[in-house]
Formats: C-alpha cells, sequence, structure tokens
C-alpha cells in the first residue's frame, strides 16, 4: 500500500513542516518518534539502574563492609528496584507499544498523539526528582521499592515526599499510556482487523492497559497514604493511631502483583510473535493464548496476598492464595507448551530474535518454576525474603522480560532503521549476557535455600564463595549491555546492509508490509485485512 | 545454537541435582534447604524437594521436547514446515495434567500448614518483640526477659580485625528453650516491622509494630539454632541475627530459674544505686560502653549522627541543655521518630552514665553529671 513515491511524499511533508533539532522531539506527536524516545529513556534508566546493581554488587563481592555504608546500600537496593520496574521495564514495553501496535493494526497512528507526547515526556522528570533525591541530606528512598509502612512513613527521612511525587508522574505517565493503548486498538484497527485476528503482542499489550488503568491508582492510593502518615499525621498505616501497617501490604501487594503480569504480559506477546516467524509456522492456539492471557490477567487480581505470608495471616487466608497462586501456572504452562509446539515440525532458523526468544522461553520458565514451589505456604516460610526469592523474579524479569524487549529490539529493529544490524556484535551480546546472567543470577537459588536473608549489605561466611560468582557475573552482564548500546549507536547511525520490507523470511503482520525503513507515516489509508 | 543451549540446559540440571545432593555434605557449603531440627521443618523440606523435583521432571519434559524440535525441525536439516495450529484435545490434556499435578501438591502443603498454624497448648510461650536492630525475649512464665543484640565486633565488620567464625551470626544472649516441649512465640514490634526467623525450626513469622503474631515450634534436639531478621528494617538490617540454644528440659528448668534469680537481685541492687552517687570518671567510663553498644548505630561513635536520618548529639541542644529534657528523651524515647524509649532497656546505672558521657564526650562540656536517682525521678514523673 505504501510505494516508495508515496514515502518520499511523506518524508518531504515532515521536513517542510515539522520543526527540527531537538524541538522535533519535544514536540513530537508521531508514533514511531514517540516510540523511539520511550524506547531510549527505557535504554539509559537500564544502565541507571544496572550501575547501581553494580554498586550491590561490589559491596557483597565479599564479606564486610568495603565500599558503601548500610544506608547508601539500602538506597541503592530501592532505587535500582524502583528505576527497572518503573524507568527500564516498562516504559521499554511502552515504546515498543507506540511503534508495533498501529502499524500491526493497520493504524496512522496512536488515537491520542498530543496525550502520548505528554505520557513520555513527564516520565524524565520522574526520574530527576527520584534520582536527585538521592544527592539530599540524609540521602534519597531507603526503604526498599516496595516501601513498607511504617519505615516510609515514620522511619523515613524528608526525601520521601519527593518519591512519592515521582511515583505519581510515573502513574500518571502509565495510565496515560494504557488509555492511549486501548484507545487504539479499540477503534483504530483496519477494516477486516477482528479482535480475533489481533496480533499477539496487541492482544497482550490491550490485556496489560486495563491492568494498569486498574493497578496504577492503587499505587497512587498508596503513596498518597505514605505521604499523609508521614507529613500530615495521618494514621492508615499506624497501630497507635488506629491504622494498620500490614493494611499497607495489601494496598501495595493489590497493585503489586497485577503489576507483575503487567512487565510479563507484553513479553509473552514478543514471544508469540517472534517464534512463529523463525519456525515459519503459525503459532500453535492462537484462541487459547488470548484466553491464557486474560485468565492471567484476572488470576492476578486475587494472589496478591502469596507475597505476604510471614505477615499473620488467618489459615483461611494462607490456602486461598495459595491455591489461587498455584492455578496461575496453570495458563502460563499452556503458553510455554502451545511456543514449543509452535516450534514442533517446524523449519527452524535461529537468527538473533529466535535466540533470545529460545533464552526466554527456558530461562523464564525456570523462574516459573521457582515462582510455583515459592506459592506453597509452608514452604515460602523457609523462602520468603531470602536469595531465593531474588533469584525467582531476576529470573522472571531479567531473563523474562528484558530478554523478551532485547529480542523484540533485534526483531523490530530493522523495520526501524531500514538496516540490519551489526550480527556479530548482536551475537556476542546474546552469548555474554546469557552466560553472565545466568552467572549472576542462578546461584541466588543456593544462597538463598542456604538462608541468605535479601536486602542486607554483608553477610556471615558460609555465603562468601558464591556472592564473589554472583558479583562477576553482575559485573560481566553489566559489561555484556555495552555491547547491546554500541550496536544501536551503530542502527542509529544507519550503519549496515539494506533490507527487505519483510526483513524475515517467515515474517507475517501489517507491520512487514510496509517498506522498511518504516515511513514516518504509515497506513493512512487503511489496508484491508482478509 | 542448539549445541549452547543444550549444553546450558545440562549445566543447569546438573547444577540442580548437585544442589539436592549437597545437603548431606554438612554446613560449611550448604546448598539447599536445611532439613531442620522439627518435625514440622522436616514436613517442609519434603514438601520442597517433592516441588522441585516436579519442576525438574516438568523442565526436563518440556525443554526436551523443545531441544529434540530445535535439532530436528531446523531449516538447515531440510525440515519443511507442517501447517498445523491447533488440537483442542492438546490443549485441554495439557491444562488438565498441570491441575491434576497442582492438587496433588496442594493436599499435602495444606495438611502441614494447617499443622504450622496451630499454636495452642504451649508448654512455653516467650514474647518476641524486634525493634531497631535487636530483639528482646520476654518468658511469659517466669520473670526473665532481656534484650539480645548482635555480638560480633565492629572491628570485623569493618575488615580491620579477622573474621571469625559464627561472623554477623552471633548474639550477646541468646534465646533459651527446651527440647521435646511445645514453644509458643508471640511476636511483635516496637518500631517497623521485622521478621523473626530460624531457619531449623521452619519459623518466619513478621513483627508487626502494634500487632502480636503467634508461631510455635518443637525442638527434637539439643543444639545451637542461627537465624536472621528476615524484613527490612533499616539501616542495620542485616545485623540483627537470632540466635536459639535449646536445653533438655532439665537444663532449660535451671538456667530459667537462675536467670529469675539473677533478674530480681539485680532489681535489689539498682534500688541500692539510688542512694549512692558515682563519680564523673565511672559515669564517663561506663557511659562510654553503653553508648557504643546502644547509641552509635544511629548517632555514630563521634556524635555527629547521620546529616537528614539521624540527628547529631554533638553540640547538640538536647545534650547540652535542660538535663531533664535529656533524661526524658532517652527515657521515654521521641514518639513519630527512630528515637526509643530507652527507659525500659537500660538499667538505671546505665541510663544514667550514658546520658553522663553524651553530655561530656565530644566536646559537650556541660560538666554535669546524671545520677541513678535522677533517671529515677523522671521515670516515675516527678
Amino acid at each position: 500500500m505504501s510505494s516508495a513515491a508515496e514515502q518520499v511524499h511523506h518524508d518531504e511533508h515532515h521536513d517542510h513542516h515539522a520543526p527540527s533539532g531537538i524541538k522535533r522531539w519535544l514536540y513530537t506527536t508521531n508514533h514511531k518518534d514517540i516510540g523511539t524516545l520511550y524506547l531510549w529513556f527505557a535504554f539509559i534508566m537500564f544502565l541507571t539502574g544496572g550501575a547501581m546493581a553494580m554498586v550491590i554488587r561490589a559491596e557483597l563481592f565479599e564479606p564486610g563492609l568495603q565500599i558503601v555504608e548500610p544506608n547508601f546500600f539500602n538506597q541503592m537496593t530501592t532505587v535500582h528496584g524502583l528505576i527497572m520496574v518503573f524507568g527500564a521495564v516498562m516504559p521499554a514495553f511502552t515504546g515498543l507499544a507506540n511503534w508495533m501496535v498501529p502499524m500491526m493494526i493497520g493504524a496512522p497512528d496512536m488515537a491520542l498523539p498530543r496525550m502520548n507526547n505528554w505520557s513520555f515526556w513527564i516520565l524524565p522528570f520522574a526520574f530527576l526528582i527520584l534520582l536527585s533525591s538521592l544527592f539530599l541530606e540524609g540521602g534519597g528512598p531507603n526503604f526498599g521499592w516496595t516501601f513498607y509502612a511504617p519505615l516510609s512513613t515514620t522511619y523515613s527521612n524528608d526525601s520521601t515526599a519527593l518519591f512519592v511525587f515521582s511515583v505519581h508522574i510515573m502513574g500518571a505517565s502509565s495510565i496515560m499510556g494504557a488509555i492511549n493503548v486501548i484507545v487504539t486498538i479499540f477503534n483504530m484497527r483496519a477494516p477486516g482487523m477482528t479482535f480475533m485476528k489481533m496480533p499477539l503482542f496487541v492482544w497482550t499489550w490491550l490485556i496489560t492497559a486495563f491492568l494498569l488503568i486498574a493497578v496504577m491508582p492503587v499505587l497512587a492510593g498508596a503513596v498518597t497514604m505514605v505521604l499523609t502518615d508521614k507529613f500530615f499525621g495521618t494514621s492508615f498505616f499506624n497501630a497507635a493511631g488506629g491504622g494498620d501497617p500490614v493494611m499497607f501490604q495489601h494496598i501495595f501487594w493489590f497493585f503489586g502483583h497485577p503489576e507483575v503480569y503487567i512487565m510479563i504480559l507484553p513479553a509473552f506477546g514478543i514471544i508469540s510473535q517472534i517464534v512463529p516467524t523463525f519456525a515459519r509456522k503459525p503459532l500453535f492456539g492462537y484462541a487459547s493464548m488470548v484466553y491464557a492471557t486474560a485468565s492471567i490477567a484476572l488470576l492476578s487480581f486475587i494472589v496478591w496476598a502469596h507475597h505476604m505470608f510471614t505477615t499473620g495471616m488467618p489459615l483461611f487466608a494462607e490456602m486461598f492464595f495459595m491455591i489461587a497462586t498455584m492455578l496461575i501456572s496453570v495458563p502460563t504452562g499452556v503458553k510455554v507448551f502451545n511456543w514449543v509446539a509452535t516450534m514442533w515440525r517446524g523449519s527452524l532458523t535461529f537468527e538473533v530474535p529466535m535466540m533470545f526468544a529460545l533464552a526466554f522461553i527456558v530461562l523464564f520458565t525456570i523462574g516459573g518454576f521457582s515462582g510455583l514451589m515459592l506459592a506453597i505456604t509452608p514452604v515460602d516460610f523457609q523462602y520468603h525474603d531470602t536469595y531465593f526469592v531474588v533469584a525467582h523474579f531476576h529470573y522472571v524479569l531479567v531473563t523474562g522480560a528484558i530478554f523478551s524487549i532485547m529480542a523484540a529490539a533485534y526483531y523490530w529493529l530493522p523495520k526501524w532503521t531500514g538496516k540490519m544490524y551489526d550480527v556479530t556484535l548482536a551475537k556476542w551480546h546474546f552469548w555474554c549476557s546469557l552466560i553472565s546472567v545466568n552467572l549472576l543470577f542462578f546461584p541466588m537459588h543456593f544462597v538463598g535455600l542456604a538462608g541468605m536473608p535479601r536486602r542486607i549489605p554483608d553477610y556471615s561466611l558460609q555465603f562468601a564463595d558464591f556472592n564473589k560468582w554472583i558479583s562477576i557475573g553482575g559485573f560481566a552482564f553489566g559489561l555484556s549491555q555495552l555491547i547491546f548500546l554500541a550496536l544501536l549507536i551503530k542502527a542509529c547511525k544507519k550503519q549496515g546492509e539494506p533490507v527487505s520490507a519483510r526483513v524475515w523470511e517467515g515474517a507475517e503482520g501489517l507491520e512487514w508490509e510496509v517498506p522498511s525503513p518504516a515511513p514516518y507515516h504509515t497506513f493512512e489509508t487503511p489496508p484491508v485485512v482478509k | 545454537m542448539k549445541k549452547g543451549v543444550l549444553k546450558r540446559a545440562m549445566a543447569v540440571l546438573a547444577l540442580l541435582s548437585a544442589s539436592a545432593l549437597a545437603e548431606s555434605n554438612g554446613e560449611s557449603m550448604r546448598l539447599n534447604l536445611t532439613k531442620g531440627v522439627t518435625d514440622i521443618s522436616q514436613q517442609v523440606y519434603d514438601l520442597h524437594m517433592t516441588i522441585f523435583m516436579i519442576c525438574v521432571v516438568i523442565g526436563v519434559v518440556v525443554f526436551g521436547a523443545m531441544f529434540i524440535s530445535m535439532y530436528l525441525h531446523r531449516k538447515s536439516r531440510g525440515a519443511k514446515p507442517a501447517n498445523f495450529h491447533e488440537s483442542t484435545k492438546v490443549e485441554i490434556v495439557w491444562t488438565v495434567i498441570p491441575f491434576l499435578i497442582l492438587i496433588g501438591i496442594a493436599i499435602p502443603a495444606a495438611k502441614t500448614l494447617i499443622a504450622m498454624e496451630d499454636p495452642s497448648n504451649p508448654d512455653v510461650t516467650v514474647l518476641v518483640t524486634g525493634s531497631q536492630w535487636k530483639w528482646h525475649y520476654k518468658y511469659m512464665d517466669n520473670d526473665v526477659e532481656y534484650y539480645s543484640v548482635l555480638a560480633t565486633q565492629p572491628e570485623q565488620i569493618h575488615n580491620k580485625f579477622e573474621k571469625q567464625q559464627n561472623y554477623l551470626l552471633e548474639v550477646d544472649r541468646p534465646l533459651v528453650i527446651p527440647t521435646g516441649q511445645k514453644v509458643r512465640f508471640l511476636i511483635t514490634s516496637d518500631d517497623v516491622i521485622h521478621s523473626w526467623w530460624m531457619p531449623a525450626f521452619a519459623v518466619k513469622k513478621d513483627a508487626n509494630p502494634g500487632f502480636i503474631n503467634e508461631a510455635w515450634t518443637r525442638v527434637n534436639e539439643p543444639g545451637i539454632y542461627r537465624g536472621q531478621c528476615a524484613e527490612l528494617c533499616g539501616k542495620d538490617h542485616g545485623f540483627m541475627p537470632i540466635v536459639v540454644i535449646a536445653k533438655e528440659p532439665a537444663d532449660y528448668q535451671n538456667w530459667v530459674d537462675e536467670q529469675a534469680e539473677i533478674q530480681r537481685k539485680a532489681k535489689e541492687e539498682e534500688q541500692k544505686l539510688l542512694a549512692m552517687n558515682m563519680s564523673m570518671e565511672e559515669l564517663m567510663e561506663n557511659g562510654q560502653k553503653v553508648y557504643q553498644s546502644t547509641c552509635a548505630a544511629c548517632h555514630q561513635g563521634n556524635g555527629e549522627g547521620l546529616p537528614g536520618i539521624f540527628p547529631a548529639l554533638k553540640n547538640s541542644p538536647v545534650a547540652t541543655g535542660d538535663v531533664k529534657h535529656h533524661i526524658d528523651v532517652v527515657v521515654h524515647g521521641v514518639s513519630g521518630t527512630a528515637m526509643q524509649a530507652f527507659g525500659k532497656q537500660l538499667s538505671l546505672k546505665d541510663l544514667a552514665s550514658v546520658i553522663t558521657y553524651e553530655r561530656n564526650a565530644w566536646g559537650n562540656s556541660t560538666g554535669e553529671t546524671v545520677q541513678a536517682k535522677d533517671v529515677n525521678a523522671v521515670i516515675k514523673g516527678q
């Protein structure tokens, strides 16, 4: 539908009317520009949060306090978590949604382009506020990214106000992003693009967007209550004033558990796009994939208290949350089985996106297994708040969510730039990441089972050997990401071989119908989907 | 690619099975969950191994199918893609089978959970109170109570002395409980949330300020067991270990009677102290010790505090101003802040000496001494 002539016309159109330089990026309402902004922002935040992880791993390299004091260590674990969740993973997925959702459903742009601009441009301010709080007297937030009261209220320092404000801005940004995705998908699908024809990435993002709208206000409520408890004398979480500190955890995890799925459902979508392409075979069980995603999303609202088994809940509640949590493994298992069935009797090739996707399937599933183990309440009493939990959520978030984002970048980057990236560098990036990430996170299972608690700056001697290896893995994984940075800079300079519109032999979907690089405006005339 | 992934998978499995086997090799390099020393902790261990093995088997099947497919169905081997993409039968099978497996795990898990959550009919009850960053134990059936704090020297933590065997896992006064009897723990907190965790008993329960949680154990073997606080509770969260000594019931009874006697005598001594005056040197010497063990974690050894978090005492209005106000702050704490009420934590002598020390150290030269009777007057509200 978009001929070369049209493309030239669009580019001219753009050159004549759009501002250039920094103003192009500040004022842009184009979904592709905003997608690029989100992705670069997420990558910068990924490196920033990663640098904090390096501080953590350097301190934990051997027993004793060497590099940082415990209070600063706690700030590092807190801000590392906040940045990786709200600054790296979520904006990266929003960036991918901005780029790909309109192109996948045959829409010319996002439905609400000006709000799109705003939802991105408030994000850098949120993180500037958060990061600048680290430089205040007394330092930034030091109560863990879960900011349990009363550690975050009565016992926190004054920078808590900045933390609350920045979380509010992040939440507003996420909600606007989510509204945009829903409105776009509901209203701007090309003729013939029925719901059950939508690519899985679009489906998973649609469901994710509903989760975001449901729970980000809950987070906003939680931080507001923390703010008023700390500064305005309320007692939501203070037993002395009739409140309950455990209620904070109920509210936080009512947000926090769906949040976990917010960070993994789009990843499922990405893998469901990539595996069929390189298996040259349609996705197995498309409908069951959609239903599984929806059931995971629904179940995610009734499992929150599995994060709180040790808080002293009634037996009935412990049973309920154990069983509900175990149930989630059923639809999640269906997804993994479907990916394997998609590969079965396909015609497989192993390009870089597929390498990341395969690593995702194996390593995410390992994270799923430890998740199932954590669901068993009596055993969770032993696992809870140890490195076993740290291993678990880093398997699902790093080798899960982040590997899927990298797979997505390697999958769609040629479509964005029109050039094939440096495949040798990409393979180096993959293998270095794969080996180091397992050296980093796998031994954490063992130190956790052996009894090492989370969030401690110093540990007893029995854990020394493993922590050394974990730190070495951490440094190697951090350095491996610089290969990715080099690759991205080369790609943005438009170096490399030009690619065809389809890019990958087995690629199916509307995004592969437009030329590479994708013109500034696509699908001004909607395509017709058969 | 395929070889690499296969190798990794093998390595992963090898590590996993190593973790299962290495357990028997003793304490030094434990890689697996402890079996512990109670019937409950043994059940928990068995559940852990069951679910772990189920995961390994599922992993072998699923990853096995994936790797077989990656080997057999490669384009480079000339594989032609099939076109199937749906099978309701298969979908039902792999929904129902996991479901049945889950029911199989849930039943024994529920049984163990019900047993763990039944603290009724205890033989001994101990009130466990967490505070930043120490544990307090109070025997509800005897007049015995005390604080239990980290015993590792700061010099070991700051790498000036060599680290000893029980680095960070040693306390000045361990909790003592009898073997073979049902010991109930009532767990609460004075400030933020802590979590009392003893891996060998499979007991981990949060200490919530203003609420009391219950847990219980029945230890089969005498011994010394070590654990740690498991919930982030501020700066020194990593430095509040738990040590429990389990003694034969007769030994336990002797110990608890002895402690009750010691504590009764100490209270008598304290009353005598009210009539005496201690010298400045005595007060300063004892005060420095108490300050280092009790106050320095927040206000720092040099009295300068941590700006923005813990206030300085050096040149502070409290430590150089009205002495009654100073005593009041130390004895009753400051509500809404991390400043604890030390009136119930320290003896009159220690309170008097530490306040004297704070008023005369680091250039705070008030020259005043504070005596036990001055502190007692504030405590009694005079």
